[in-house]
């Protein structure tokens, strides 16, 4: 049986859940088992339309004491859970918590941990899963070799795929443990796109020369409903913050679109982007590196350029 | 405090990546190694803070690798530090990997493992997180500042969506990024130093690994860049529109 970790922000399911959810579905029809998803704490969301992704079961511990994401807690109930539905595979996101708990979960069950998968695994012989390696420049195929295991799903590799159908919601209680961490705040960009959910990025770097002349990116961005990303030295100089920064040191994406302004393409940012699935390059120099790994581009000044794009952009979505 | 720094060495930024042995090995022939750069940009380089600020603490690296790994963890050394272990073994395998650091985070009693946010070249963002799991403490993963008084830890962390502030008391294990700490160049009294610092080797535990890499792969290459003329940048958003189909 698959369990699929259903996680939740600030008490909403999120895209990246939705494609866990999608990998899971899929992956025990492959296994010829059933899916099953788990939702830890309270949601403000309808967990039985999940169904329109194919799950058919939901099990939820509806406990407050698990509003707050403790890894340590979480993998104790996780663990619990996976051991009572007698699963053998679990699958969650590749998202920040995906990373918290995952590594743990692994050694709790015992079970082989791949982190990060960008398919389906193959399944003819043993189980082999694809994931990216070397900052994106490689993939590796990484067998697990015990009974358990477990997948974590890489943002964007997958498409969550929904038509109709209800799930049954079940509620579980497993025993939670209090956690010896304390959350003193949280802050969480609220309506807007993370960097990692999103389909459509629009980046800049230091060709922009100032932390002024970002309007353009961020309207572009905006009127595409796509996040924003910069390079490192325009984070270091605190043009953009840091969470921004993508590359080699700063965050892996993989959207469908990424849009390079007045980036020159450095080897260490395009090991965070070269998994985006069309890549836009504007740039003043015919000569920079970033052209080499781009599917479309304009040799311009992208003060010139920029303000034209969205315009025509404006002009199509009226 | 007693601090342990996990250090993990990665190909140059910039290497050629390229597998021989039928796509089953990396080629390192002429391939220049480093330190992960989380682990010593942020993981060592915070713990040297915690040091400089209290003499008394003990800091000690620990690398997972074959004796081609010393050099790096000279280079370790030679940033700050009292001694390094090295565990003999070279395995991929995350759950190998964590279970050496977690058994010698027990022998010697830390009260703080440092790990970096993930590797560069497995890109796990693994290992911290399952030796947390192996000693039974908290895990901190994604930590952007960590502050320690007394035994008092806070730390402020990127999750899902945002950040969060943590605290927690001693003993823990954090992994750390960009924020924790600022790259420090070595000087040469630090290289000369590391010399004599010392280096033990120690045999690794045995543990069946969870995991095994098959073969690599490398993308496929593109096709090549449609440049679109600068005074017609509406051409550009058409092609996205109807040829990419992206918006
Ligand atoms: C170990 C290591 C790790 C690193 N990690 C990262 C990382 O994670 N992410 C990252 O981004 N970098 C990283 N770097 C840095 C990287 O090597 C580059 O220095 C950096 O990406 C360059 O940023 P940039 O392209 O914004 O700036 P520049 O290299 O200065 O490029 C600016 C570009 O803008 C163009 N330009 C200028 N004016 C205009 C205009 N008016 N219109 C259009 N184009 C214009 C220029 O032609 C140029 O190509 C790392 C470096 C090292 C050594
Ligand atoms: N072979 C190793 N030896 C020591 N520490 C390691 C090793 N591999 C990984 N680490 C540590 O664990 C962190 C996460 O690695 P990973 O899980 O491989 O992405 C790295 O940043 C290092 O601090």
């Amino acid at each position: 049986m698959v369990l699929i970790f259903i996680d939740q922000s600030e008490r909403k399911i999120k895209k990246t859940s939705f494609e866990a959810i999608t990998y899971g579905v899929k992956l025990a029809a492959q296994l010829n088992t059933t899916a099953a998803g788990l939702v830890l704490g309270q949601t403000d969301d309808d967990l039985s339309s999940l169904g329109k992704y194919g799950l058919t079961k939901i099990q939820q511990v509806d406990d407050a004491a698990l509003n707050d994401m403790d890894a340590q807690v979480y993998t104790t109930v996780i663990a619990e859970a996976f051991r009572n539905a007698g699963a053998d595979t679990l699958v969650m996101s590749a998202n920040l918590t995906g990373k918290a708990i995952a590594p743990r979960l692994s050694v709790r069950l015992k079970a082989g941990l791949v982190t990060g998968a960008v398919s389906l695994p193959d399944t003819g012989n043993g189980f082999v899963v694809k994931k990216a390696v070397f900052s994106g420049k490689a993939f590796a195929h990484v067998a697990v070799q015990t009974p358990q295991r477990i997948v974590t799903v890489s943002p964007n590799a997958i498409r969550a795929e929904s038509g109709s159908g209800e799930a049954q919601v079940e509620k579980i209680t497993v025993a939670v443990p209090a956690a010896k961490v304390k959350v003193e705040s949280r802050d969480v960009l609220k309506g807007e796109v993370s960097l990692a959910d999103a389909e459509i990025v629009v980046s800049g770097g230091r060709g922009l020369k100032g932390p002024e002349n970002w309007g353009m990116i961020e309207e572009l961005a905006k009127l595409l409903h796509g996040a924003t990303a910069c390079s490192r030295p325009v984070a270091d100089a605190h043009w953009r913050p840091h969470h921004e920064h993508v590359g080699q040191t700063g965050g892996a994406i993989a959207p469908n679109l990424y849009i390079a302004v007045g980036i020159s393409g450095a080897i260490q940012h395009l090991a965070g982007v070269n998994r985006s699935k069309t890549i836009v390059v504007i740039n003043k120099d015919p000569e920079a590196p970033f052209f080499k790994a781009a599917d479309y581009g304009i040799v311009g000044d992208a003060f010139e350029v920029m303000p034209k794009i969205i315009e025509a952009v404006k002009k199509l979505k009226q | 405090m007693k601090i342990l720094v996990c250090i993990s060495k990665t190909p140059d930024t910039t290497a050629k990546i390229a597998f021989t042995d039928n796509n089953r090995k990396f080629a390192a022939d002429g391939v220049q190694w480093i330190i992960n750069p989380y682990d010593e940009w942020y993981a060592l380089v915070r713990a040297i803070e915690f040091k400089e600020k209290d003499p008394a603490t003990v800091l000690h690296l620990v690398t997972v690798g074959a004796a081609d790994a010393e050099p790096i963890i000279r280079k370790a050394l030679a940033l700050g530090g009292d001694e390094a272990i090295r565990i003999n073994t070279d395995s991929h395998d995350a759950y190998t990997i964590a279970s050496q650091i977690a058994a010698v985070a027990k022998e010697g009693g830390y009260d703080l493992v440092l790990t970096g946010k993930e590797t560069i070249d497995f890109n796990g963002a693994s290992i911290g997180g399952m030796v947390a799991e192996l000693l039974e403490l908290p895990y901190l993963s994604l930590a952007t500042k960590v502050d320690i008084e007394g035994g008092a830890v806070r730390v402020i962390r990127e999750i899902e969506g945002g950040e969060e502030t943590d605290s927690t008391s001693l003993p823990v294990v954090i992994s750390c990024q960009k924020g924790v700490a600022e790259q420090r160049i070595p000087n040469m009294k630090g290289i000369m130093g590391a010399r004599s610092k010392p280096l033990k080797v120690v045999e690794p535990v045995a543990v069946d690994s969870l995991t095994s890499i098959e073969k690599f792969e490398l993308p496929p290459a593109k096709a090549g860049v449609k440049l679109v003329p600068a005074d017609q940048p509406e051409e550009l958003v058409r092609l996205l529109h109807e040829e990419a189909k992206v918006f």
